[in-house]
């Protein structure tokens, strides 16, 4: 285990890209920053155009920014991987073991968002919590508690998993047996309402998507949005206590 | 930039590798090997390591390091289970074994340190140039503090650690460039203590590791073991002999399980003779019998494997390649299973015992800025998080996470005017706080004010070695913490600083041992080859010459048994000298003959 000793100078930190105060993200043009090492203009660029040395990527982009994707939930894979091989290729660590300390440590940061931003971009459910988060600003109430009926079927179950525990090292008895077949069936409805949820899901990825083609500013849309988000985050949440559940069930009843 | 050699320092056999515009090469030894036996042996005349040091493990067993892989980066109660299986001592100093031979104590990371030395040298005698920076490979299963403890027998051994890569990763890099394979590909890896299953991506250059598992206590060594324990067995019934009191007779009868086994890869039965005090022992093989003794340790190389094809979301049918890596894939039954479960015939082109090395070659040369169309992306094999209340642990960063990679987590205070907090961090797969590693502990400093008022950030970030980084920031004055961190089963720095300098003071007794083994090799070599030539310069010389010749190998034979390397060296000159004649003879009718057949040739043709 190694220990970075935290710069105090004013050498860019390691953990996090660096950013200059006045950077947005890419996609606006009038985004300005200086080069951190020949201060020379650099508009979004990854690379200064003067001295080529690396520039830390921007603490406010977000990760549909930085894979040049539109904030949709349902994606073009083929790019989104495309993009991240590419931007690998620019930023990975392997390309700066030669390079000095301040183009290594960019270079780390950098890769590490990268690595963390595709990651979530790639799974249809962590993109679709991600863009949640990103748009929560704006929306009030976003539960994230079950609602009670849910929450009283988790309880039960988890009484009956933990009798089933408790048995389950004394051997096989009717009693285990009925329970395991109990558990079981109960395990198979959690799956068929987990592909419910996801079916729905699905359906308000699209009908999401396709809100993006309204204007933005009307009142409305925004009013649509936020239904959405409040309805996805909804099911996403309940998902999760179901997928446990399963998960739960799975590795004790088998 | 100086070259950057690739070395797979391995739990049985180490090797180095180089790349050139023709592509990555191991390094042979002066006599032709190209595995360096990761084995080192204290003598009196100091250390010897590789082949060399083999021999010494039958002749000083407790003088005798081997498989000391299997000790990097762990703590006495990691291993207290195969205490049995090893001649020499150990113990532990501040969570950190130790291993004692003769009256000198040694960690881990110092018995590297020495074969890395050696790997070194031949590198530098093969290259003719200093060869200082290096990538080493791990098993990819490999934790934090083992990633540590490798990165410290590097330095310790004079070596800058460019990169820490992953075996199986390092492999797929050099099939991949050699096959220009695409598509989906499974590396499985069966050395002799470790074993190792990835499964990766390669697509125009780059290589994409899906998902990783393994096994850092399964490989060829437990395989000897069962063969070990029936013959242990068979010569306490036949003989009355309990070899487990007697440790160069137990080396004995390990290395003899070893030959078994790896004659049963190409033969269906053979025979294991055991010389004993007083008598023989004998004991029939087949291939059969050691199958069913060894089945279930195949098995459970696939338990891993299916964990892998979950985590990358594969099916086994979805692989494309399988590759297998790592001597003891040559056993027709891990064949036979790894067929079964990828229903596919795995491939072995490439030398299994060669080709993490020259993989390692090439992430070398990708790092000194030569190759620049592949790109590695690894991923961290284990889950890495910090403990919570009630004795659980919380994953920040979870396991097959593309590295680098980082996490945030925020810490404040429950009590007023608190000033500090614990941090213990972890790394598993294990619910419970007790059944994963401890990786290490820090305490973060916090100014003193009213509960949950501070605000202190810590990030922890994975290298793209796989190593952990942590930084904090008190996030209401943005100022910089330090973190003193103290690793759970790892060298300090200040350790580490003092076993560089020692490692220098070691080189110079070294040296001897070295010089001795050498100019005895010579010996060797010039007896067998006088001897060859005498058979077949009968009748150029005569008696009277034979006779000095003969007489001088014999002293030469003497001599190169003691223990001072400069008479052997003066003998050496002298056989060179008696025998200079004999060689001229030699010289002049391997000539006229070689004109003669060609004369013959002609009027043939
Ligand atoms: N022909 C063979 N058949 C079966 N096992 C073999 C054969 N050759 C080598 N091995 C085994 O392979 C192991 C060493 O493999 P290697 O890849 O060199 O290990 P490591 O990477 O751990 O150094 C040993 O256990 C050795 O007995
Ligand atoms: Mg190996």
């Amino acid at each position: 285990m190694g220990l970075f000793p935290v710069p105090e100078s004013s050498e860019p930190e390691i953990m996090e890209p660096q950013y200059q105060a006045t950077t947005k993200s890419r996609e606006l043009p009038m985004a300005r920053s200086m080069c951190w090492h020949c201060q020379s203009e650099v508009t979004g660029e990854y690379l200064c155009g003067q001295c080529v040395k690396v520039q830390p990527l921007s603490k406010d982009l977000d990760y549909f920014s930085c894979f040049q994707l539109p904030r949709l939930l349902n994606i073009d894979e083929q790019q989104l991987e495309q993009t991240f091989y590419e931007l690998s290729r620019t930023f990975h660590p392997d390309f700066y073991s030669t390079k000095d300390e301040s183009e290594k440590a960019i270079s780390l940061g950098n890769s590490a968002f990268l690595n963390t931003g595709y990651r979530i971009l790639k799974d249809p459910i962590q993109r679709a919590e991600y863009l949640i988060r990103l748009e929560a600003g704006a929306v009030k109430d976003i539960r994230s508690n079950p609602p009670a009926d849910l929450f009283e079927e988790v309880l039960e179950l988890q009484e009956d998993l933990e009798t089933f525990r408790q048995l389950a090292p004394n051997g096989t008895s009717s009693e285990l047996e009925a329970l395991r077949t109990k558990l079981q069936d109960e395990r198979e409805g959690l799956e068929k309402r987990q592909a419910e949820m996801e079916k729905s899901l699905q359906h308000k990825f699209r009908e999401w998507d396709q809100l993006q083609g309204d204007p933005p500013d009307l009142s409305q849309t925004r009013e649509k949005k936020n239904t959405l988000l409040r309805g996805m985050q909804e099911i996403l949440s309940n998902r999760t206590y179901v997928r446990n559940m399963v998960d739960d069930l799975l590795e004790t009843t088998g | 930039m100086g070259r950057i050699v690739g070395i797979d320092l391995g739990t049985t056999n180490s090797l180095v590798a180089f790349m050139d515009q023709e592509g990555p090469h191991v390094i042979p030894g002066p006599d032709g090997q190209t595995k360096v036996p990761s084995i080192v042996g204290l003598t009196d005349n100091g250390l010897i390591v590789g082949e060399p040091a083999k021999a010494h493990l039958i002749r000083d067993p407790s003088r005798t390091i081997y498989s000391v892989k299997r000790f990097m980066g762990k703590g006495l109660d990691d291993v207290k289970d195969e205490l049995k299986y090893f001649s020499y001592q150990l113990h532990e100093k501040n969570g950190v074994i130790r291993i004692e031979i003769g009256d000198k104590t040694y960690s881990p990371p110092q018995v590297s340190a020495m074969i890395l030395k050696e790997l070194k040298r031949r590198a530098e005698e093969f290259l003719k140039e200093d060869v200082s920076k290096a990538v080493i490979t791990v098993p990819a299963y490999f934790n934090d503090s083992q990633r540590q403890a490798t990165k410290d027998a590097g330095l310790i051994a004079g070596l800058e650690v460019l990169r820490i890569i992953n075996e199986p990763t390092a492999a797929s890099l050099a099939y991949g460039l050699q096959k220009k394979t695409q598509g989906l590909i499974a590396i499985y890896d069966l050395g002799g203590g470790t074993f190792d299953i990835s499964i990766l991506k390669l697509k125009d250059g780059i290589f994409e590791v899906l998902a990783t598992n393994g096994d850092t206590h399964l490989g060829g060594d437990d395989f000897d073991q069962r063969l070990v324990d029936v013959m242990v067995d068979g010569i306490l019934k036949t003989q009355g002999l309990d070899i487990g009191k007697s440790p160069d007779l137990m080396q004995t009868v390990r290395l003899e399980a070893e030959r078994v086994k790896v004659r049963l890869s190409d033969e269906t039965h053979t025979k294991a003779v055991i010389e004993l005090p007083d008598g023989k022992y004998e004991k029939t093989w087949t291939r059969e019998d050691m199958e069913a003794l060894t089945m279930d340790l195949v098995e459970r190389t696939l338990a891993p494997c299916r964990s892998a094809l979950k985590d990358a979301g594969l099916h086994a049918n979805q692989i494309d390649e399988v590759v297998l890596v790592g001597g003891n894939t040559r056993m027709p039954l891990v064949w036979r299973k790894v067929e079964e479960l990828f229903d596919k015939k795995p491939h072995s082109e490439l030398n299994p015992d060669e080709v993490v090395a020259l993989g390692a070659a090439v992430q070398a040369d990708i790092l000194g800025g030569h190759t620049t169309d592949l790109l590695l992306l690894d991923v961290t094999p284990l889950s890495l998080g910090i403990e919570t209340m009630g004795g659980v642990m919380s994953a920040l960063i979870r396991r097959n996470t593309t590295i680098p990679t980082s996490a945030k987590e925020m810490f404040t205070t429950y009590v007023d005017g608190q000033t500090s907090v614990d941090i213990h961090i972890l790394q598993g797969e294990r619910e419970l706080v007790k059944d994963n590693r401890s990786l290490a502990r820090f305490q973060l400093k916090l100014p003193p004010l009213p509960a949950g008022v501070p605000r202190v950030e810590v990030n922890f970030l994975i290298d793209a070695n796989g190593i952990l980084h942590v930084t904090a920031r008190d996030i209401r004055t943005g100022e910089a913490q330090s973190v003193q961190v103290k690793p759970s089963h790892g060298l300090t720095d200040d350790e580490v600083e003092g076993m560089i300098r020692d490692s220098f003071q070691f080189a110079t007794e070294d040296i001897k041992a070295r010089q001795i083994i050498e100019a005895r090799n010579e010996a060797n070599a010039i007896i067998v080859a006088t001897e060859k030539a005498l058979v077949r310069a009968t009748n150029l010389i005569n008696d009277k010459e034979t006779e000095s010749i003969r007489r001088i190998l014999q002293q030469l034979g003497e001599v190169k048994e003691g223990e001072d390397h400069r008479v052997i060296r003066a003998k050496i000159a002298e056989a060179e000298k008696t025998t200079h004649h004999l060689a001229e003879v030699l010289m002049d009718a391997t000539l006229k003959e070689a004109l003669e057949s060609k004369k013959l040739s002609d009027i043939i043709k």
